[in-house]
């Protein structure tokens, strides 16, 4: 039983804004099936006395004082910006493809 | 085609949702230290944390999560005893992450409501749920004709804004409020401004978009029971556009639905030079973001203790002060929501609070000074004059030392910034002429130029006198004090009231 579909991975690669081949379509397709056959494994076993969790440690309210710290300068922000106008992020067309 | 609102309404129902997000006023950012000061220069707020440089954490924000929850309070809402942040994952160059942390099933707060007056009646609009998240950054789209998304050859980003605390209030469908639709968002919007400035939480200044609406507006035929297609209109920036947007897409998907079309689920981005909206990208599945609990932040649990407590030190609610403040000032209903409308409410209490009398605090905020707010298109909070000015010129009218006419000057010399009421009332020379020997020969005169009047007077025509107080009055530059002019002129020709 194939869990996603071939067209399931193309509307994943939109929406991450990847250009995949037909074949890599096909090929990511049976691997994500594996993956997901083996988080069905571990579902299995997981019992009902056994919550599900988003995290490792059982800690809640983590949270800071609403405090001000030193930010980085423009310079320091901007130095690993690839493209730089006006001290912002340059970026290429937003909406190239539907526009 | 569109249709003409009062036609579109004969054959269909409106049915409304809001979503308002509210910046935070914190010190601080949702997850990471920087400042959010409004305005400031690009990219000087910004840190490995909310760039989302590798390695950077989270850390949620323990102020945010307390307004949010008193804003849930205010509305009537549940609050979650449990609940955890959630990845909103998208493609935009206005998160450096690639995601939003908002939350998705399990909102802070839920299952509220709050009660609007919509013409004179109380509309119940029920609250779904108020939810915590980051703002965006800013994006500039630079090339094309019109500086908007589409069409631009590139953008580019400020992310200031990118990390501040945003709260998210979503209404329930709203049907029923019918013809009245266009006004009942507004007072809504109005009502969720007003709450959020007494809680202290933003400054909800829509101009400055820490008060943003987005608009969902489907149509149904008359009679109908089954709700219409839903548009939603982002990002309206205005008390007035948010009427306006309403009613603007009534009248276009009135058209579209009378000319046997279908309307497309989608966003659409209100203009405001021409009022109507249009397309903009169809809207994303909720399932397209792949929502997931955020890994990176624990969940929240508040204390329940800690939620009465902050229920109990609530502050009064807008609308229960608002009735307090209409009986103890002996307003109608009219007079109190005009001035709600022009924003004075808060500005003739602050002025009452130091010492004016209502009747006289809100004879200047809703007379000269709202006058003037609308010719110079600044809200009224923004003039250059405080309430301390306002009760201070007061206070100079009731002793005397001022007439209306003089405290106008007053109130235009502090408004010019040419210092506090006392200085200007200096400066300019605007004391009533209060000594008795300088207001007398004045009168004299008045009374030789006029001898022809003063005989009037002297008859017994006591109507003529007004003309010599006039005379008085110009010949003084407006500084004598007319009530004691009158008194004088009338000792001096023998004959009394």
């Amino acid at each position: 039983m194939s869990a996603i579909t071939r067209d399931e991975v193309a509307h994943l690669a939109r929406l991450s804004r990847l250009a995949l081949t037909g074949d890599e379509l096909d090929h990511y397709a049976t691997q994500l099936d594996a993956i997901i056959e083996a988080v069905a494994k571990v579902a299995e076993v997981a019992a009902e006395d056994v919550p599900p969790s988003s995290h490792a440690l059982p800690l809640t309210n983590v949270f800071r004082a609403d405090e001000v710290r030193q930010s980085l300068t423009p310079e320091q922000a901007l130095a690993g910006a690839p493209a730089v106008e006006d001290d912002r992020f340059r970026v290429p067309r937003i909406l190239g493809e539907e526009a | 085609m569109t249709m003409v609102y009062d036609e579109a309404l004969d054959v269909f129902e409106p049915v409304l949702g809001l979503e308002t997000h509210v910046e935070l006023g914190t010190a601080s950012k949702m997850f990471c230290g920087c400042r959010t000061t409004f305005g400031a220069p690009p990219n000087t707020q910004v840190c490995p944390t909310c760039l989302a440089l590798p390695g950077a954490l989270p850390t949620a924000n323990a102020m945010a999560i307390e307004s949010t929850i008193r804003i849930g309070l205010a509305l009537n809402c549940s609050i979650a005893e449990w609940c955890r942040f959630a990845r909103k994952n998208y493609f935009y160059p206005d998160m450096p992450k690639n995601y939003q942390i908002s939350q998705y099933d399990e909102p802070l707060c839920f299952d509220g409501y709050v009660d609007v007056e919509v013409d004179g009646e109380t509309v119940r609009i029920e609250i779904e749920r108020v939810h915590l998240e980051e703002d965006t950054g800013k994006s500039t789209h630079v090339g094309g004709a019109t500086g908007r998304i589409h069409g631009a050859d590139y953008s580019i980003v400020d992310y200031n804004r990118a990390g501040i605390p945003l709260v998210e209030i979503v209404t329930k469908p709203i049907p029923g409020t019918d013809r009245l639709a266009p006004e009942a968002a507004r007072a809504y919007v109005t009502e969720l401004r007003e709450i959020m400035r007494s809680l202290g939480v933003s400054d909800v200044r829509m101009e400055e978009g820490s008060l943003r609406c987005d608009v969902n507006v489907s149509l149904m035929p008359r009679g109908a029971s089954e709700w219409g297609t839903r548009t939603e209109t982002k990002n309206v920036n205005s008390l007035r556009s948010v009427e306006r947007a309403v009613r603007s897409e009534i009248e276009r998907q009135a058209g579209v639905l009378a000319g046997g079309g279908k309307i497309v689920q989608e966003t659409r981005h209100f203009h405001e030079d021409t009022g109507t909206t249009t397309s903009g990208r169809s809207k994303e599945e909720a399932q397209d973001y792949r929502y997931f609990p955020e890994p990176d932040l624990v969940p929240i649990a508040p204390d329940p203790a800690w939620v009465s407590e902050l229920k109990a030190t609530l502050p009064e609610l807008p609308s229960v002060r608002r009735k307090r403040l209409q009986a103890e000032w002996g307003l109608s209903d009219l007079d109190m929501q005009a001035m709600r409308n022009a924003d004075a409410i808060d500005l003739v209490e602050a002025t009452v609070a130091v010492g004016a009398p209502p009747a006289d605090a809100r004879k200047w905020w809703m007379g000269e000074l709202a006058r003037r707010a609308n010719e110079t298109a600044t809200p009224l909070a923004d003039l250059p004059i405080t309430p301390d000015d306002i009760a201070r010129v007061t206070k100079l009218v009731t002793s005397g030392a001022l007439n209306d006419k003089l405290a106008r000057e007053v109130l235009e010399g502090v408004l010019a910034g040419e210092g506090t009421p006392d200085e200007v009332v200096e400066k300019r020379g605007l004391r009533i002429v209060n000594d008795e020997g300088e207001l007398s020969a004045i009168i004299d005169q008045v009374l030789a130029d006029n001898a022809d009047v003063a005989d009037k007077v002297r008859s017994g025509k006591l109507a003529a006198a007004g003309a010599l107080v006039g005379g008085v009055m110009r010949a003084s530059k407006g500084k004598a004090d007319a009530a004691r002019a009158r008194q004088l002129i009338l000792e001096k020709l023998g004959v009394s009231e």
